[in-house]
């Protein structure tokens, strides 16, 4: 048997559950409350597609975060720019996503997620080459920086896109409800909820089983390290940043489509909310994001129905109430 | 015998600090060289400058005829140059298998190569998919020594690896750093505890306000008293 093999056998290191299951406890202790069982289905449904899509944007956030120590406040432009990408497809195939087919309809959408995240990406290796590059490890110039890019690049949206909203149409498909009793589930959140579903598998897979998903979780907690047993960090981090600013436009293309419009604005209203969400989770943990973007959605849907007053501010009493009981977040990396 | 490693002048500021102050040392091929001297001397700036962690900002440092000077520390790594640093910096996230899986940077854990590590640290064999962070500190620091082994190495920098561990450990370490020097690689390795330098140690050099003071037989050293007394201030039977 060779020395790999003899290990296998060993026990593996206990995680702890009990942050992961805050969402479900929270949707328990909500579900008295709400009293009515469809409604209660509703809510939750609608609070898991949400927080699939926060997810999608703020995983990438926490990435760049932990790993490269960058506070990326430019992370507001790749959401704007995913969600202009999307009208970049849907507008010109327009057909495709009113047709009775459900082929086209899925087509017109994967390749608005496909045109979202690649072109973001592009833009991400522009804006860390130019405007992050130049900033590592100075934490004020990065706010400074990060802001002026996305400043920028919001005035360069408007300049390409116009300063209107540009109305967007759901696939055909994807519009209407699943209606179970007196529980209605929107078609949408279905979708975005396997669309959240499937960013975080696929980055679990590659940081927890590949080579470059290893060196990603080693440069979070000690970037210095990493580069002293050969690797070159710097690549690593702009492939990162690259990663992170896909999964943001990604996020601005869903959240674009769910609301129906693509404005250069809808990354700064998401935002705060990304940065919530990884302080609450860990920052640089990805597992800690998804279910950070779980437990807000939840919270804030919960709340909007119980007490609408409470729902401005449950996203920072949610984050006040995890720091206060693991004030590294949900699942702390270590060395951070 | 010819110098694996060779330093000429060399100067690092960190900030506005000069820590260096014009470091000559050479290491000489398949010997190990000891690296002593008081507390801010200077050792780990050496040993992170040669690295690349920290950048010359004058002098010369040679692997071989390879200059590294100018190099990030990812280059000077795939020159073949191993590094266990003082805080032993493994990745507490991972699993042993996984921080030793970075240190082979060439390929798969090569099998024998792990039999050979575990028979000196059979712990890591133990503990292989627990995470690095719930080792203890002695275990820690046989994985940072075997992850810097992991693959053969030309180079060794090794920085103070019995810091803080208990004797039954430090003597197996101290087996381990002989097989390691059996295998012909050169070795730079700081280090306090006298009887780990004295037993491991073919060299020395002694530091002191960021220049080598001494350079010789790490022999004619134990055997001199006053000569002790004289670069470290007291006999070196004291850091015992």
């Amino acid at each position: 048997m060779s020395a790999l093999d003899a290990g296998q056998s060993l026990p593996r290191a206990r995680r702890e559950i009990l942050p992961a299951l805050t969402p479900l406890l929270v949707a328990l202790a909500a579900a008295p409350f709400i009293g009515s069982a469809s409604t209660f289905v509703t809510l939750t449904a609608a609070g898991l597609a949400m927080g699939m899509m926060i997810f999608t944007m703020a995983s990438g956030l926490t990435l760049v975060f932990g790993m490269m120590d960058v506070l990326n406040f430019g992370h507001s432009a790749f959401i704007a720019l995913g969600a202009y990408a999307a009208t970049l497809v849907f507008l010109p195939l327009a057909s495709w996503g009113s047709a009775d087919s459900f082929a086209l309809n899925l087509a017109v959408f994967l390749l608005a997620a496909i045109a979202a995240a690649l072109l973001s990406a592009a833009f991400g290796f522009v804006f860390e080459r130019l405007i992050v590059k130049p900033v590592y490890g100075q934490h004020l110039k990065q706010i400074l920086a990060t802001i002026g890019g996305a400043i920028i690049a919001e005035q360069l949206l408007y300049a390409v896109f116009g300063p209107a909203q540009i109305p967007l149409s759901l696939p055909r498909t994807f519009e209407g409800s699943f209606v179970f009793g007196e529980a209605a589930i929107e078609k949408y959140r279905v979708l975005a909820t396997l669309v959240g579903l499937t960013v975080f598998a696929g980055e679990m897979l590659v940081l927890n089983r590949t080579k470059i998903g290893l060196l990603i979780r080693a440069g979070v907690e000690n970037r210095e390290m990493v580069e002293a047993l050969g690797y070159r960090v710097d690549r690593l981090f702009v492939a990162v940043f690259m990663a992170g600013s896909a999964l943001a436009g990604l996020g601005g293309a869903m959240m674009a489509l769910y609301r129906g419009q693509a404005h250069a604005t809808i990354g700064g209203e998401f935002l705060v909310l990304c940065f919530i969400v990884i302080i609450i989770g860990g920052l640089g943990s990805v597992g800690g994001s998804f279910v950070a973007s779980i437990l807000v959605a939840l919270i804030a849907n919960y709340a909007g129905f119980l007490a609408p007053k409470l729902a401005l501010m449950s996203n920072i009493l949610a984050m006040v109430a995890v720091l206060l009981w693991r004030p590294r977040g949900l699942y702390p990396v270590s060395g951070r | 015998m010819s110098a694996a490693l060779t330093l000429q002048g060399v100067h690092t500021h960190i900030g506005r600090y000069h820590i260096l102050q014009g470091v000559d040392l050479d290491a000489p091929a398949g010997l190990v060289t000891m690296l002593l001297g008081r507390n801010g001397a200077g050792k780990t700036t050496t040993l992170r400058t040669i690295m690349g962690l920290w950048r010359a900002s004058k002098g010369r440092i040679a692997l071989g005829a390879t200059p590294l000077q100018s190099l990030p520390a990812s280059d000077v790594a795939r020159l073949g140059v191993g590094y266990a640093p003082e805080t032993m910096a493994v990745f507490s996230d991972l699993s042993v298998k996984e921080n030793l899986a970075l240190g082979a940077r060439n390929g798969p854990l090569d099998d024998k190569r792990l039999d050979w590590i575990f028979g000196f640290f059979p712990a890591l064999r133990t503990f292989w998919l627990s995470r690095a962070g719930s080792l203890s500190g002695g275990q820690k620091q046989m994985l940072a020594i075997a992850r810097a082994i992991v693959e053969p190495r030309e180079l060794l920098l090794i920085d103070e690896p019995t810091k803080g561990l208990a004797p039954a450990i430090v003597g197996s370490l101290i087996a381990c750093l002989k097989e390691i020097k059996a295998t012909g690689v050169t070795i730079l390795m700081v280090e306090q505890n006298f009887r780990v330098a004295r037993e491991v140690g073919d060299e020395v050099r002694v530091m002191d306000n960021g220049r080598i003071v001494h350079e010789g037989g790490m022999a004619e050293l134990a055997a001199d008293d006053s000569l002790q007394g004289r670069l470290l201030g007291l006999s070196l039977d004291a850091h015992q």
